[in-house]
């Protein structure tokens, strides 16, 4: 009698410590994100459907990468990215100015329509006459000066940068502004020459 | 108290009109000290009058008012210290409710009270849960206002006993460092690590229990840039939109989620709310 009861509290003391501890799975937390989540506009639920680098950048994120999974995902980066076909990188830097201070595009309120902007600004200083500029990347200030102007290993080194930044450092935070499609090929090249062109304020 | 209200609503017409010549008036190029200066001196200004105690007042009202379909006031609702304790009872949620089996934070709870209680339509009342700029507030919004003033100077605790509220955290932080749409953002990008800024609005390490504290004490805010008063909610489902996500749905299990993994990382810190932010 004693000893059934023991093995009784002993059972639900154990389910209880079960159910306490028990991580929550992968398949928990997507289960979540798809109950809380409800289309709007041009942001469908597909947007919560993560690619094997969202995956592992989440997995891994405010930790140590480890060196395959890093050495991995800068592979598939670096495969994704596609130069320009016509190997001219430089647009107008004054161009290149207006998207990195625009922070609009792929909101839910936004539309097809919205031309997406680059937002540089906000995570990076550029040139000297935009006080208002972010430090969750570092700082771009004279960016073509200090690697000696658009060579072509500078050329092609930045605008893998912009295309995916992953194929550099996986898993830093910087959106894959060309493989994501977020910017035209034009539209980059027009940040190429805000970082680059010798007249651009960011060189100055 | 009626001069204190008087006051409050000539604060937020002077404040409106400083924010309209703040926008305006570009800073010249080379002054960076004196902006950082006059932010500080600014954000001291708001200190003074806060509109968001029209807001209290009025939460107060719909707090004790019989309404609804079964004309009854919200004072004998749970808010996780027995029914009608509403002193304290912010600094403890989200927790653990055995009537719904779920964990609940304030607003949802608030809800929940309204529906049982009241006879309101939930779909109906959380439909716009949200003021628009410069709109009055939401009578939830208003009701979270009168419940978070009850918690000033209470230290925040949120609980983690119930096997659910272990969950809801490990779930919240799991959804903390959730990437994903075409930005590939999470919550994380930009709330880990030390002393990040974007453009000039310094962002919390999320991570850290001193800066959860001020993010967690201060919500829910009088948002001088918007006009109106913003809850917790609100502040998950604005920055899911800035994360380029879809919709968060008001009072969903990840806003809940996230409120709990935020909340418990900021254990200890005084509850100083409803405050006034920029």
């Amino acid at each position: 009698m004693h000893k059934a009861i023991g093995i009784g509290i002993a059972a639900a003391l154990l389910a209880g410590f079960a159910n306490a501890t028990e991580p929550v799975t992968d398949a928990d937390v997507v289960a979540t994100m798809k109950a809380s989540f409800r289309e709007r506009g041009i942001a469908k639920m597909d947007r919560l459907e993560q690619s094997d680098l969202q995956k592992q950048c989440s997995t891994w994120s405010g930790k140590q990468l480890p060196p395959d999974v890093k050495a991995s995902l800068e592979k598939a980066a670096m495969e994704s990215i596609v130069y320009p076909a016509d190997n001219d990188y430089l647009g107008d830097w004054k161009e290149g100015e207006k998207i990195a201070q625009s922070g609009r595009g792929f909101q839910f309120n936004d539309t097809e329509k919205t031309v997406a902007g680059g937002n540089c600004y906000a995570c990076h200083e550029l040139s000297k006459a935009e006080i208002a500029f972010g430090t969750i990347g570092p700082s771009l200030y004279n960016y073509g000066k200090l690697r000696g102007g658009p060579t072509e290993s500078v050329l092609r080194y930045t605008w893998g940068r912009l295309w995916n930044s992953h194929a550099f450092a996986a898993c830093n935070h910087m959106p894959r502004f060309g493989a994501a499609g977020i910017l035209t090929e034009q539209q980059l090249k027009h940040v190429m020459a805000l970082l680059l062109d010798p007249e651009s304020p960011v060189n100055k | 108290m009626k001069t204190r209200t008087a006051q409050a609503g000539v604060a937020a017409v002077a404040l409106g009109a400083m924010l309209g010549a703040f926008a305006i008036g570009a800073p010249p190029a080379s002054a960076q000290e004196d902006t950082k200066a006059e932010i500080e001196r600014y954000r001291e200004m708001l200190q003074d009058g806060n509109p968001a105690e029209l807001t209290v007042l009025r939460g107060e009202g719909l707090w004790k008012e019989k309404r609804g379909p079964k004309n009854a006031s919200l004072e004998q609702c749970d808010l996780g210290k027995g029914p009608g304790v509403v002193q304290g009872a912010y600094a403890e949620l989200p927790r653990y409710f055995a009537d719904v089996d779920a964990v609940m934070d304030a607003e949802t709870r608030i809800v929940h009270c309204m529906v049982e209680l009241q006879g309101f339509d939930r779909a109906e009342i959380t439909k716009r849960p949200f003021s628009g700029s410069g709109q009055r507030a939401t009578d939830i919004e208003a009701l979270a206002a009168f419940v978070v003033e009850e918690s000033r100077g209470v230290p925040v605790n949120v609980p983690q006993q119930h096997p659910k509220e272990v969950a809801s955290y490990q779930r919240g932080e799991r959804i903390f460092h959730y990437r994903g749409g075409p930005y590939d953002f999470s919550c994380a990008s930009c709330h880990e690590g030390e002393n990040k800024r974007i453009r000039l609005q310094d962002l919390p390490e999320l991570t850290k229990q001193e800066p959860a504290q001020r993010a967690f004490t201060t919500w829910p805010a009088y948002r001088v840039s918007q006009g109106a008063l913003r809850t917790m909610q609100w502040r998950m489902y604005d920055c899911f939109r800035q994360q380029r996500f879809p919709e968060m749905k008001f009072g969903s299990e990840a806003s809940i989620d996230l409120i709990t993994y935020l909340g418990v990382t900021a254990k200890g810190g005084k509850m100083d709310s409803p405050s006034i932010k920029r």
